[in-house]
């Protein structure tokens, strides 16, 4: 057919044939786009290894799951809803894209039509629709996407520049289209139909009477426009948060799959071969692994991660949003696309603060809310081995590490010791003569603190009444060394970890239980050769369905709700048994927090947590116990030792004395079993 | 500057109970040991002070194969040299015997600046006074800040009611830190592992040239045995419930305090 | 037995109360023997003091330097030497200065060195048994020393209760000139004194003291809570110091400031005697500790073993509720909620045993 207007690619812009200048602002476009690219890569090829090839297919489910379908995003609704449809507008328009940009280049050029055709042009409506209600909210400024003043400025004008950019492709692109379809009706030209309340329809029904010359400019200088928001667009987003629109796919696809765990000090260094590490965890910026660098690459700044971070919400310095922007920062500064790289700064001290580092109890949330899946934990953890191995370690954690280094246990007490609480209780040590085969794992708190070492007769309550026989290691055990590793002590958690698991082999175990939510998953993924290990929860909830366990009715008047500890809940996944647990006692009302399972709370840390000194405007712990208020419960029952400390000096200090208690679901369980 | 620090491995008074063991002696058994707490904070000191204006730091102990321990800990903290001065004829020394070994050692050498803790376990706060006037050193105690100037110092010394006596003092001379000088860096497992095979010469009598002064032989005081007094009055110890407790410790604070 | 040698401290014209400690000291060596003063000098403030205790002592040798204006030990130590006899036997105060001055002189003078003596019995000429204290006065150690060749003894403060006797109308006889010319190779440049604070814990007749039992900042302000309710102020041991839960101004001790209130509850105090040290007139002494063998019950009149953590807001609850008349319950919630805004009261269990 013969075109009305001219298509593009025929006419002269400014002396040059239209043909020639696409073909030179496509490759130019394309060529700087692969060099800002290369750039980008370098600092990634001289990171860390890290080993992210492995397991293709889980890693597809991990693609299709959370990058294709968008997982995460629904958990804020609006934001999310935006979000997918935004994303489903940009899968959709791949193909007309790049046909449009084809299209300035070709001799016999045709914009697509028919069901493809239509759908594209709904899509480029909704991305239009969705920038607008972006900027909007970007100008009401909900609370997420603000910058606190030491994180420099706010990110608004940059984010509504490259909304208003996306707009105006969209519109550019309806504009092109309508104007094609203006100037074939006409002239009496078949019209494609466009779909009809899409843009491109209103552009078309906007210009009927318009001169051609009109039709003509409008028509030509929207592709134009096209062309050169595209590649300005494709060229400008590596250098801000949009890059995450190439990035995000890899970044979900090399995520973490091992959750719960932590990396080793050096992907491919076995732990015997440590000792030739010249330098442990990361110190400067090329000391991340390539993947965490892509992280830092794909944050899209939508602040989700610090919205439900504690440690943010308590005052702390910390934001998980501003470790991933603030490094994105530092290595756009250091490894710019123009000018040489200049590595070498201490990351700690300069953009990350130490207490920064320090205030992370690993609990989690900022890692289970990332749509893109961004690991901070491992990140937090290899900064910390950084400062240990400068020996830049807060004089508060110095003191508990030692003893643990002399003692076993954090808290300095006498080895010989640790088993006292057994004695009373008449609990069998194991000693590897086949006595026993269960394990319960007691660990440092619960063996040491006068308070939760009620939660250990409790659990040796329910053991001996539905274990064939069981035994603890006694005082052979030492502290499972689960937060010694996550606050950067890689070799004594190493040590602690050997003489353990050299302890359980001997001691013929053919299973372990434990109470400790932290040496539950310390045994479970830090421990290797060891037997599989089960909570306690789990252990009762497995026996009250094969009705081994009955329970007595509780009082009437109090209402209980359950808090998810964060190593039991979200890195470990363990949400229902503990319920069925409770739900299984007669006469118990149970309510749930607003804050539940996946979304719960930190207590304020576990470990090492305890002895640390943050700058806090308020304790975790007092946050929880008025959630749990709020929710209108009186009973908070916990399932960790460390989430029992927090919780009864959060009673104490919000004023809930007399009108909130806490339990631990062992105590409560034992005191109810029939 | 070379500095020279003299440590001393001790029972960790904070991660023990120190009990008698019916014989005269304290239950040794179960005793955790760490390098003295003021000699660390030395340490910190010494190696802060090479960092910035260059040197290197020795540490020194006397004492047996145990003792080397402590040793190498300052050396993974980033003291460079440790030596171990040991010989059966040490064993037994006071603790003017203990700073006449140190002085032997300190003559072989050529240090600027030497270092002790200001006390130790016995709270004798005695080598590092005793060792400057063997050296003839001038000597200052219960030093919290150090600046280094061109052939001397300038040191501030807590005296009473908190204030802080600067003074300036010449070089080579003997200094006790007070704790709380700074605050020392963390040593992890790792750094111990990493000095594990360094060299630590041992140095016996006839390498220090110590005369009979040190050892038993030589020693003006000796501990005899250790107890615990008799409790004598004491306070009046309150029981009961809290409630019985709280009640009756208001009524004395107003009768004997003369409060509400 | 050698001649006994009581050095002076002196301030602004006054002499120590120490001596008199030192004289009792002294008795217990050689007891019908009247120990020397020694002071040293300058200035007509040095004259009064030197004059001042001819009423305590038979001899006072008094060293006047125009160097020993400001008391150096660097320079105090060679004038005793010139001006000792050899063999003597000198007792002071174990003090910042006494450990500054006597190791050092111990060894210029030959002599036996025994510091921060408790008590002294002589079991035969040329040797005496002291009694001392380890392990951060958890034990008491006997210890044999020789004295043939003179000692130099710093004693406890506070562990010889100064002895009534009559008055000895002494004389002073000037040694000044032994001592020659006295170069420092220690030189004093100034004092920079303690900040004072917002809070002169002096001026309390009631002291809430805190100790490393209080476990952390947050738990400050229930001993805060306390004085407030007693009328008086918190004050604190080193540790709290140490930890930077407390300013300087408020350490009571050694180191510290020394007050004189009417009562002192130590809480969580293990009664080292530094800190001790700072505790003078007679106060009624009230110790809460959760260590029942805590070396502090030795000197308190009253002993509680608790958590001070449990047992400060039960104290204080009640003497509010007992003080003038009843506080309704209404009261004492909102009182609560109130103090849940600023950094608030958590009670961290013990978990370190300190």
């Amino acid at each position: 057919m013969v075109e009305a207007i001219e298509p593009p690619s025929q006419v002269t812009f400014w002396f040059i044939q239209g043909r020639v200048l696409f073909w030179i602002i496509n490759l130019v476009g394309s060529a700087f786009f692969a060099y800002i690219v290369a750039k980008r890569l370098a600092p990634m090829m001289r990171a860390q290894r890290d080993i992210r090839f492995d397991r293709p297919l889980a890693r597809l489910g991990n693609l299709l799951k959370f990058w294709f379908g968008q997982w995460r995003h629904p958990r804020y609704l609006a934001a999310g809803i935006i979000h997918i449809l935004l994303f489903a507008g940009f899968i959709v328009l791949v193909i007309h894209t790049i046909g449009l940009l084809a299209l300035g280049t070709s001799d016999h050029p045709a914009p697509a039509g028919g069901l493809y055709g239509a759908i594209s042009d709904y899509a480029a409506t909704v991305v239009l629709l969705c920038m607008i209600v972006a900027i909007v909210r970007r100008l009401l400024k909900p609370a997420r996407y603000a910058v606190p003043a030491r994180y420099g400025k706010a990110h608004t004008a940059d984010a509504i520049f490259l909304l208003a950019l996306i707009a105006l492709l969209m519109v550019a692109d309806g504009v092109f289209e309508g104007g094609l379809n203006v100037s074939r009706w006409q002239h009496h030209l078949p019209v494609e139909s466009t779909a009809v309340l899409s843009f491109a329809w209103m552009a078309q029904q906007a210009l009927p009477a318009a001169p051609l010359a009109v039709v003509t400019n409008l028509y030509l200088g929207a592709y134009l426009v096209h062309e050169l928001a595209f590649f300005f667009l494709l060229c400008y987003r590596p250098f801000g948060i949009q890059f995450h629109v190439e990035t995000s796919l890899f970044t979900v696809f090399f995520a973490k799959l091992d959750r719960g765990t932590i990396k080793p000090v050096r992907y491919g260094v076995p732990d015997t071969q440590l000792d030739q590490v010249k330098s442990f965890g990361v110190k400067t910026f090329t000391d991340f692994t390539w993947k965490h660098i892509l992280d830092f690459y794909s944050c899209a700044d939508c602040g989700r991660c610090s919205d439900q971070c504690p440690a943010n919400a308590v005052g702390r310095p910390l934001s998980p949003r501003f470790l991933s922007i603030k490094a994105r920062d530092y290595c756009f500064q250091h490894y710019p696309v123009f000018g040489g790289a200049r590595n070498g700064d201490r990351l700690a001290g300069t953009i990350y603060s130490e207490d920064e580092i320090w205030s992370c109890t690993t609990c989690g949330a900022c890692e289970a809310e990332c749509p893109l899946l961004v690991e901070y934990i491992d990140k937090i953890v290899d900064l910390r081995r950084g400062l240990v191995d400068d020996g830049n370690v807060p004089q508060s954690l110095q003191k508990p590490l030692k003893a643990l280094e002399s003692r076993g246990n954090p808290f300095g007490k006498m080895e010989k010791k640790r088993a006292d609480w057994a004695k009373a209780a008449n609990i069998r040590i194991l000693n590897g003569d086949g006595g026993a085969d269960t394990l319960y794992f007691v660990d440092s708190i619960t063996s040491y603190d006068d308070r939760i070492q009620s939660i250990g007769r409790a659990t040796a309550g329910i053991l001996n009444r539905t274990a064939e026989n069981f035994g603890i290691l006694g005082t052979v055990e030492k502290d499972s060394g689960h937060d010694v590793r996550r606050f950067g002590e890689e070799t004594l958690f190493m040590a602690l970890r050997d003489h353990n698991t050299e302890a359980i082999r001997s001691s013929g175990a053919r299973r372990i239980v434990t109470s400790d939510p932290h040496a539950f998953n310390a045994l479970k993924h830090d421990y290797k050769d060891v037997p599989p290990v089960e909570h306690s929860s789990q252990w009762i909830a497995r026996k009250v369905r094969a009705g081994e366990i009955k329970f007595n009715p509780v009082s009437e008047g109090d209402v209980y709700t359950y808090h998810d500890p964060c190593y039991l809940g979200r890195h470990n996944g363990i949400y229902d048994a503990p319920r069925e647990v409770l739900d299984a006692i007669p006469g118990l009302k149970r309510v749930e927090m607003l804050r539940s399972r996946d979304r719960s709370f930190c207590c304020g840390g576990g470990g090492l947590a305890l002895f640390y000194e943050p700058k806090e405007d308020e304790r975790m712990g007092v946050k929880r116990v008025r959630m749990a208020a709020e929710a209108g419960a009186n009973v908070m029952v916990t399932n960790c030792p460390f989430c029992m400390v927090n919780m009864e000096d959060a009673i104490k200090v919000a004023g809930l004395e007399g009108t909130m208690a806490a339990i631990d679901l062992t105590e409560l369980a034992e005191k109810q079993m029939r | 500057m070379e500095i020279l620090v003299c440590v001393r491995r001790v029972p960790d008074t904070s991660e023990n109970e120190i009990e008698l063991n019916g014989s005269g002696d304290i239950e040794r058994d179960d005793l955790v040991y760490s390098v003295n707490e003021p000699d660390n904070y030395a340490v910190e000191e010494a190696l802060r002070i090479v960092e910035k204006s260059g040197g290197t730091v020795t540490v020194v102990t006397v004492g047996g194969d145990d003792d080397e321990e402590v040793l190498r800990r300052e050396m993974a903290m980033g003291a460079k040299n440790g030596a171990l001065l040991s010989d059966d004829a040490f064993n037994g020394s006071d603790g003017r015997g203990i700073a006449e070994i140190l002085a032997g050692f300190v003559k072989k050498g050529h240090y600027e600046l030497i270092l002790t803790g200001v006390q130790a376990d016995d709270g004798a706060a005695q080598v590092g006074g005793m060792l400057a006037a063997l050296l003839d050193y001038p000597f200052a105690s219960l030093v919290n800040s150090i600046e280094v100037e061109h052939g001397k110092l300038k040191i501030g010394r807590e005296i009473e009611g908190g204030n802080k006596e600067m003074n300036e003092i010449d070089l080579p001379c003997v200094l006790s830190i007070q704790t709380g000088i700074n605050e020392p860096r963390y040593v992890g497992m790792r750094g111990i592992r990493q000095v594990a095979s360094l060299p630590v010469p041992t140095f016996g009598a006839p390498d220090l040239g110590v005369d009979g002064r040190a050892g038993s032989a030589g020693a003006k005081v000796r501990r005899m045995d250790y107890f615990t007094p008799p409790e004598g009055k004491g306070a009046e110890m309150l029981e009961g419930s809290t409630d019985d407790i709280v009640g009756r410790l208001i009524e004395l604070l107003r009768a004997k305090g003369g409060v509400n | 037995m050698p001649r006994i040698f009581v050095y002076i401290v002196h301030k602004a014209g006054v002499a120590d109360d120490s001596a008199a400690e030192m004289i009792a000291a002294a008795r217990k060596i050689d007891v019908g023997q009247a120990p020397v003063a020694v002071a040293a000098g300058w200035g007509a403030d040095f004259d009064a003091v030197c004059e001042s205790l001819r009423g305590s002592f038979a001899e006072v040798w008094k060293i006047g330097n125009e160097a020993l204006g400001y008391p150096n030990a660097e320079l105090v130590r060679p004038a005793l030497v010139k001006v000792l006899p050899a063999g003597s036997i000198l007792l002071m105060p174990h003090s910042h200065f006494g450990t500054d001055l006597a190791p050092g002189l111990s060894i210029k003078m030959n002599a036996a060195y025994a510091p921060d003596v408790m008590d002294i019995e002589v079991l035969d000429k040329t040797t005496l048994k002291l009694v001392r204290q380890e392990f951060g006065g958890q034990v008491s150690a006997h210890v044999r020393c020789d004295i043939s060749t003179g000692a130099v003894l710093t004693i406890r403060p506070g562990a010889f209760k100064p002895v009534e006797s009559a008055p000895a109308n002494g004389t002073v006889i000037d040694q000044s000139a032994q001592v020659g010319v006295l170069t420092a190779r220690r030189r004093y440049i100034e004092t920079i004194a303690a900040e004072t604070g917002d809070v002169d814990i002096t001026k309390f007749p009631v002291l809430v003291s805190i100790g490393r039992g209080i476990e952390e900042q947050d738990n400050v302000s229930i001993a805060e809570d306390l004085a407030d309710a007693l009328g008086g102020a918190v004050s604190c041991s080193r540790p709290v110091v140490d930890a930077h839960w407390m300013e300087k101004s408020r350490q009571v001790g050694s180191s510290g400031k020394t007050v004189k209130p009417k009562v002192y509850m130590a809480c969580g105090i293990s009664g080292s005697f530094q800190h001790l040290a700072g505790i003078k007139g007679s106060p009624f002494i009230v110790a809460i500790n959760k260590n029942p063998k805590a070396p502090i019950f030795r000197v308190a009149d009253v002993g509680i073993t608790a958590d001070i953590l449990e047992f400060l807001p039960e104290l204080t609850a009640k003497i509010r509720e007992s003080a003038k008349g009843r506080v309704s319950r209404a009261a004492i919630q909102a009182r609560t909620s109130a103090d849940e805004s600023d950094a608030g009261r958590p009670v961290l269990r013990e978990l370190v045993k300190r």
